[in-house]
Parts: structure tokens; sequence; C-alpha cells
């Protein structure tokens, strides 16, 4: 059975992949992660959790182009540059 | 190649990098598994020659540091054999492979460790010469091997100032343990220098072309020599080839390393190969009622 772990490396940092590994059972598979993931101290939390439990979505389809939800969806830089034209303020 | 090949091979000499669950051509996967597989063997053989010491440390402290350096190795190809497993080579096949001689593991870990100056010379030069391999595979186009190596350099970097202490150490003390020292670094320049290999252009390597690896093999011996040959000098050692040098130009001339001696010690004639494999095939026969045990408690 596979094992994803997650681990923070400080206090209110967020959570971030850092491997997987093989166990049989929960037991185990804490053991590995805390052996492979902190012994060194480069962790301060784990999250060690079943792959399956894993759900991985990796299609962002925008079909009704909903740009302001974006940076790119404002293209200030070129208005602006027009609005000083206009004012002749540039 | 079809256009697809095309596209991908493209697409990672952009720079762009592969997840596990993406399409890749066949001759990629197959070139990974190989090359991630024999990293992962070599990982695990590689801590054979260092345990053979761990009875023998001269002190406690020297004892719990190669410990925690076979610990950290293990743990390495655990990391690096899952890699293997996500690709779709089984964890078990790449260790029944390993036993029976199929697949191979580096040119190193198939020699004798004399005496306490090897595992100096051994957890400062060897680890050395593989950081400077696995620091390229930092760029490999295959990101998840990519990721594991980050934490595998890291660990490297203690063991390196592990070896280089041990070394530093016997240099402070008698003369017999500085001859000790200067006899493991004359057995071991021979296979160091063969370490990375036959240096075949990068832009004929398919490794490269599939930008698994970042870098030529002539290319990480010249920064090997470049890093390590003047530490070994200002320690008042002497490197045992007498064409060895530093030109105007910043390029090293050295005596050609011996690819025949390469090739037949990686092909499993090495001097210790058989007894290697042996006791990998023994220990896994008689630790087998544990994964039994622990699978049938888990089921």
């Amino acid at each position: 059975m596979i094992w994803e772990v997650f681990r923070q490396e400080r206090r209110g940092q967020a959570f971030a992949h850092a491997g997987s590994v093989e166990a049989p059972n929960l037991a185990f598979a804490d053991d590995y992660a805390r052996e492979q993931f902190g012994r060194r101290g480069e962790s301060v939390a784990l999250w060690v959790v079943p792959r399956e439990a894993v759900h991985a979505i990796e299609d962002f389809v925008d079909e009704l182009h909903k740009n302001y939800h974006r940076v790119d969806g404002y293209p200030l830089k070129e208005k602006l540059a027009k609005a000083r034209e206009r004012a002749e303020t540039a | 190649m079809d256009q697809r090949d095309q596209q991908f091979l493209e697409y990672v000499q952009n720079g762009g990098q592969v997840e596990t669950d993406d399409w890749m051509p066949d001759e990629y996967r197959a070139r990974l598994i190989k090359f991630i597989e024999m990293h992962g063997n070599s990982e695990l053989m590689g801590v054979l020659p260092e345990r053979e010491w761990i009875l023998r440390a001269p002190t406690l402290q020297r004892k719990l540091a190669l410990t925690a350096k076979v610990q950290d190795e293990v743990g390495h190809s655990q990391l690096i054999y899952r890699v293997v497993e996500d690709l779709g080579k089984p964890r078990e096949q790449c260790l029944d492979d390993l036993i029976s001689g199929k697949s191979k593991f580096h040119n190193v870990f198939h020699y004798p460790t004399k005496t306490w100056g090897d595992v100096g010379v051994i957890a400062w030069l060897v680890d050395a010469a593989a950081i400077i391999s696995q620091k390229a595979l930092l760029k490999c186009s295959y990101a998840p091997y990519a990721r594991i190596m980050k934490k595998i350099c890291w660990e490297e970097s203690f063991h390196i100032l592990h070896g280089r202490d041990v070394i530093l150490t016997m240099m402070l003390g008698t003369d017999e343990q500085r001859e000790l020292v200067q006899e493991a670094l004359n057995r071991w320049w021979g296979p160091l220098m063969q370490f990375h290999g036959n240096p075949i252009p990068m832009e004929d390597d398919p490794m490269y072309i599939w930008r698994i690896k970042s870098q030529g093999n002539g290319e990480a011996r010249q920064q090997f020599l470049d890093g390590y040959v003047p530490q070994i000098w200002e320690l008042g050692l002497t490197v045992p080839d007498p064409k060895l040098r530093k030109r105007d130009d910043g390029v090293w001339e050295f005596t050609e390393p011996d690819w025949d001696e390469l090739k037949h010690v990686v092909t499993g004639h090495g001097p210790q190969t058989a007894e290697r494999l042996e006791l990998r095939r023994t220990t896994r026969e008689e630790t087998a009622w544990v994964r039994q045990a622990v699978l049938a408690q888990a089921a």
C-alpha cells in the first residue's frame, strides 16, 4: 500500500508534498514517514495519506471566460496609458 | 519516432517536466526505469562496504555516525525504488533482478573496504563523486525523481562532512594513520576516476537527449577533480596519477581511466560482487518471515 507524505517545515507554513512510502498499515506508514521525512528536524508536522484518498484535479477549463478571477483579466497598463494620453499627463 | 514522441522530446528538451500519470514514450519510460533502478540498487549495495565497519568503528561516536549513514542510504534506496514502482516495476522485482545479477549497481560498491581509511575515503570522495551526479539530476525531466533528489543531496552533504572529518582526524594522528589514508586513496583512485563513466559526447548520450541527465560524464569528472583534488593535496596526500595536472585553461589532464576494468566490474565481476550479492540474497531470505507476518497482519 502506498502512502503520500506531506510535510510542514515550520509552524504556520503550508504543507508540501514530500514523497511517498510503501507500508502495509498505518502504524508502519507512520514509522516510515517519521524516519524518511522527520528525523533531522526538517519537519514540524507530517500528513500521511493513503494514495487512494488523494483526488487529483488537473484540468482547468474556462468555458465561461471568467477572466475577472485572474490577474490577466485586468489589462490596466494599456488602459492607463490611453487615459494618461487623453488627460495629457503622460 | 512518431509525431507524439517527437512532441514529447521537444517538450523535455525545452525544459518541460513529466509527472507519473502523464503519457510518455516507451523508450523514455524504459530508460528511466533502468537508470533509476540502478541508482536504487547502488544505494542499497553501497551500504554493504560500510556496514562491514560498524562493529569495528574506532569510537562510539563514529559507530553511531556510520550507522546513521547506512540508514540514510537504505532510506534513499527505498525512496528511489518507490519512483521505479510508480513507473511500473515493482520493488520485489527490482530486488530479484539485483540478486540474480540481471540489473547493475555502481562500480565503487564492488570493491573491498580493507581499513578504516577506506571508510573515510568512501564517505568523503565516493559520496562527493555521487553528489556531483545527483546534483545534475535535480533538473531531471522526470519530476518525481528530481524532487526526491533534493532530499537525497541534502543528506549526502552530511556524509561528505562525516568522511572529511574521519580523514582529517587521521591526517592529524600518527604516521601510521596517515599512511593508512594514503593507501586507501591509492586503492580508490582508479574506481573514482571510472565512476562518472565513459566520456561520450553529451549530444550523443540518450540520457541527455531525453533530459534525464543534464550533464555529460566528462563534465562531471572535471567537476570532481576541480572540487576535490585541491582538498586532497592540501592535506599532504598524493594522488596516484603522475599525469594529473590542471592546465592554464582550467581543464584537468589525467591518465585515461581503465574502461575495461569498469566494464568488467559492473557486469558482475568485481572483487566483492559475488560475496555482497550473496549477503543480500541470504538476508532477504532470512527476513522473509517478517514481511510475511507484517503483510498477513495488515491484510
